[in-house]
């Protein structure tokens, strides 16, 4: 294997991929966590049921795929919201018990699925413009990553106006600095929380419905992505700015170790990197600057 | 009385050297640990265990599926002496320690005579202690790396001489000399492309790159990009799983070609070609002893016959399915020859095991053509054949042996000894048991 500066940069570029499909993953837990303090461990399976979601779009109603990633962030975002109602809302005060639940009904969700779909793996069709690769000169990155790429830039941007920008953020943050002040102001957490909560939900099905055509659909697939998305949320330090860069940073030493080395190497350095990294700065690269829960 | 630290331990310490000494007092005598006798009429209880949930599912399953067919079948027709086989179906979770713990389960509890099971290597090697202390049987209807000798196992599966050994040379001289293999993180690629390397040699072959993906991973950018540097001619493929499907469809999506650059797969069969979408797997390559597509009347009889059974509901058949098939016919064989030398009440696995050496199931039994157990290693002789993925997901047979080719599973380790009946025979004479 020869290493040259094209290759590198074919490496940044990936990197760039890489980090932007992990921080889509992490994006619904950054909000959920960041927010609330919840421990989602049903995120990885919202994220396959966003997945499944876009599988049965396609197969039974015939939906185009483009049009299937906005639908699946609406029905897993009612989903969530339904999670929320019933179970979620009533664990606020406990977030070790928000744990235990949410991996509960992460089980759930994915026997259920099992019970529903069965166990063989499921495909969902992608338009032919979106299976062919772009090229820039000597670098070159597959339609799809692309599409991903500009799905997380615009994901991340409404965020920022959302959170930053609108009423409504002002009273997300609110909450989240301290819900007691908050709520003295007249502001209702309760419903802050259940939105944040469907909304989080909600992008970890569009993440869903992009992870499925980038491989494969299955009732366990969620769980890949679940520690890949705390590892960028708690690197970050729960803010959204903190997994933007979290995310980029991991995905670029990722894909960079992947190529001066080798693909199961860089996962372990980037372990052992952010273990390290952890050790000496514990709320992780931009805190939100919340209280602790 | 309260408990005393001191009480505690020297209670616990009595526990434990009681259920220390408490196994070998139902240990039974040279006879063997198999505690249950069969009998004339009475069900024949066989285990089978295969993950039917986790990330082994997927191949697994269908294997457990296409057992209870197997054993209709044969039950149907008579079953064995006049006495059915009766399956005890068992899930093992994807889960390593689940399978050690349900192999103890099915020879201890359910006194099963042998069982039908496993996958991947991981799982033959955690069950295997098992098996061999207990004197049991292990069928295992699968592909592996040899290198093993164990006296109570028997694989219906080829082993490497009988999987790459064709593949390299093939697709060396079809499409070019450079080569990159990719493969799962674990012992069976590992061992796989160890033997690869040779063939390649000897093929003329140049290896421009190897690498392992983690089990389980479903990111091949990284790879993809090194592919796309290196530009080999072909790839040489022993990606497992839901990873395997990911590799073939990042491949498309990055922009190479199955024309320009196929890949030649081990593991790559109908039944992940229909989970990855068709267009993904067409122009691929694979190596195995059975495909679907097989035209002969004991194939087309499997085909129709599993398909319309409840157990086809996924709707293809594939060579670990296949595999599994036809161990169960080994077990019948073998069982009746037992019976017949021994008489039904005195039967024990290792006696089946004995008696499997050398059965053949003719072409009207076998859907991959005529294959026969080898008396030396236990392992299988068959006909290794070549198939490239169709437009539909069909595979077309594109080469195959004339005939069958003998197993050989210490072939990269000549200095090992020869594997025989009785144990590893090495070079001086002396045998060494259960060589795992």
């Amino acid at each position: 294997m020869d290493y040259s500066w094209v290759t590198f940069a074919n490496a940044l570029l990936l990197g760039l991929s890489i980090g932007s499909i992990w921080l889509i993953a992490a994006l619904g837990l950054t909000i959920i966590y960041g927010t609330a303090g919840v421990i989602n461990m049903a995120h990885g399976e919202l994220i396959m049921l966003g997945a499944y979601s876009a599988y049965c779009l396609q197969t039974y109603l015939g939906v185009s795929y483009l049009l299937c990633i906005p639908l699946s962030f609406v029905i897993v975002a009612l989903f969530g919201l339904v999670i929320e109602r019933v179970l979620i809302r009533y664990l606020y005060a406990r977030p070790l018990d928000t744990l235990l639940a949410t991996w509960g009904v992460s089980l759930v969700l994915m026997q259920g699925v099992r019970m529903i779909f069965g166990n063989d793996p499921k495909y969902i069709n992608m338009p032919q413009f979106l299976s062919s690769n772009v090229s820039f000169g000597p670098l070159s990155l597959s339609a799809f990553r692309i599409l991903i790429i500009a799905m997380t830039a615009v994901l991340v941007g409404a965020f920022w106006y959302v959170f930053y920008r609108t009423h409504f953020g002002i009273k997300i943050r609110a909450v989240t600095q301290n819900k007691e002040m908050a709520a003295s102001f007249g502001i209702n957490s309760q419903r802050i929380y259940m939105l944040t909560f469907a909304l989080g939900a909600g992008l970890a099905g569009l993440a869903g419905s992009l992870f499925a055509a980038l491989s494969i659909v299955l009732p366990n697939m969620g769980t890949g992505y679940i520690v890949q998305s705390f590892l960028v949320v708690v690197t970050g330090g729960g803010s959204l700015l903190g997994s933007v860069a979290a995310g980029a940073l991991t995905g670029e030493i990722q894909s960079v170790l992947a190529y001066l080395i080798n693909d199961t190497f860089a996962r372990f350095m980037l372990f052992i990197l952010i273990v390290v990294f952890l050790r000496f700065r514990p709320q992780g690269l931009f805190s939100a600057g919340a209280t602790r829960r | 009385m309260s408990i005393t630290r001191r009480r505690f331990i020297r209670n616990a310490s009595l526990t434990a050297a009681a259920a220390a000494v408490a196994p070998s007092l139902f240990l039974p005598g040279a006879k063997g640990a198999w505690g249950a006798t069969l009998s004339k009429g009475k069900p024949i209880k066989v285990g089978v265990l295969f993950s039917l949930t986790g990330g082994l599912a997927v191949p697994e399953e269908d294997s457990a599926l296409v057992m209870q067919y197997a054993i209709d079948e044969i039950n149907a027709a008579g079953g064995i002496n006049g006495s059915p086989i009766e399956p005890v179906i068992i899930d093992a979770k994807s889960d390593m320690n689940v399978y050690s713990e349900k192999m103890r389960e099915l020879i201890l509890r359910h006194k099963v005579i042998s069982v039908f099971g496993c996958y991947t290597s991981a799982s033959r090697k955690a069950v295997l202690p098992t098996v061999m202390s207990q004197r049991n049987l292990l069928f295992y209807p699968t592909c592996y790396e040899g290198a093993e000798c164990s006296q109570n196992v028997i694989c219906t599966g080829p082993l490497a001489n009988q999987h790459s050994r064709d593949l390299i040379p093939f697709m060396v001289k079809t499409f070019g000399k450079k080569v990159f293999f990719v493969g799962s993180n674990y012992v069976w690629p590992k061992e796989s492309n160890k033997n690869a390397k040779l063939w390649l040699e000897q093929a003329g072959g140049e290896l421009l790159g190897e690498e392992y993906i983690p089990l389980g991973s479903s990111e091949f950018g990284p790879i993809l990009n090194k592919i796309r540097a290196a530009k080999p001619d072909f790839i040489f493929s022993t990606v497992v799983g839901a990873s395997d499907i990911a590799f073939h469809r990042q491949f498309k999506q990055e922009g190479f070609s199955a024309d320009k650059m196929p890949i030649a797969s081990l593991t790559t069969g109908e039944i992940e070609t229909r989970a990855m979408g068709n267009e993904f797997g067409a122009g691929h390559f694979l190596s195995a002893p059975y495909f679907q597509a097989l035209d002969n009347p004991t194939n087309h009889r499997f085909v129709e016959g599993f398909l319309a059974s409840k157990y086809g509901k996924n709707g293809t058949t594939h060579y670990n399915m296949e595999e599994t098939y036809t161990s169960a016919y080994v077990f019948k064989a073998a069982l009746e020859k037992a019976i017949a030398g021994h008489g039904i009440e005195e039967v024990t696995p290792a006696m089946i095991r004995a008696a499997a050496a050398g059965v053949r199931l003719e072409d009207s039994v076998s859907p991959e053509g005529a294959v026969w157990i080898d008396e030396n290693n236990f392992n299988t002789w068959l006909v290794p054949k070549i198939g490239q993925c169709q437009a539909d997901g069909s595979f077309k047979i594109v080469s195959q042996a004339p005939s069958q080719v003998a197993p050989d599973p210490f072939s990269i380790y000549p200095d090992a000894g020869k594997c025989t009946a009785e144990g590893l025979k090495a070079a001086n004479g002396s045998i060494r048991k259960d060589v795992i």
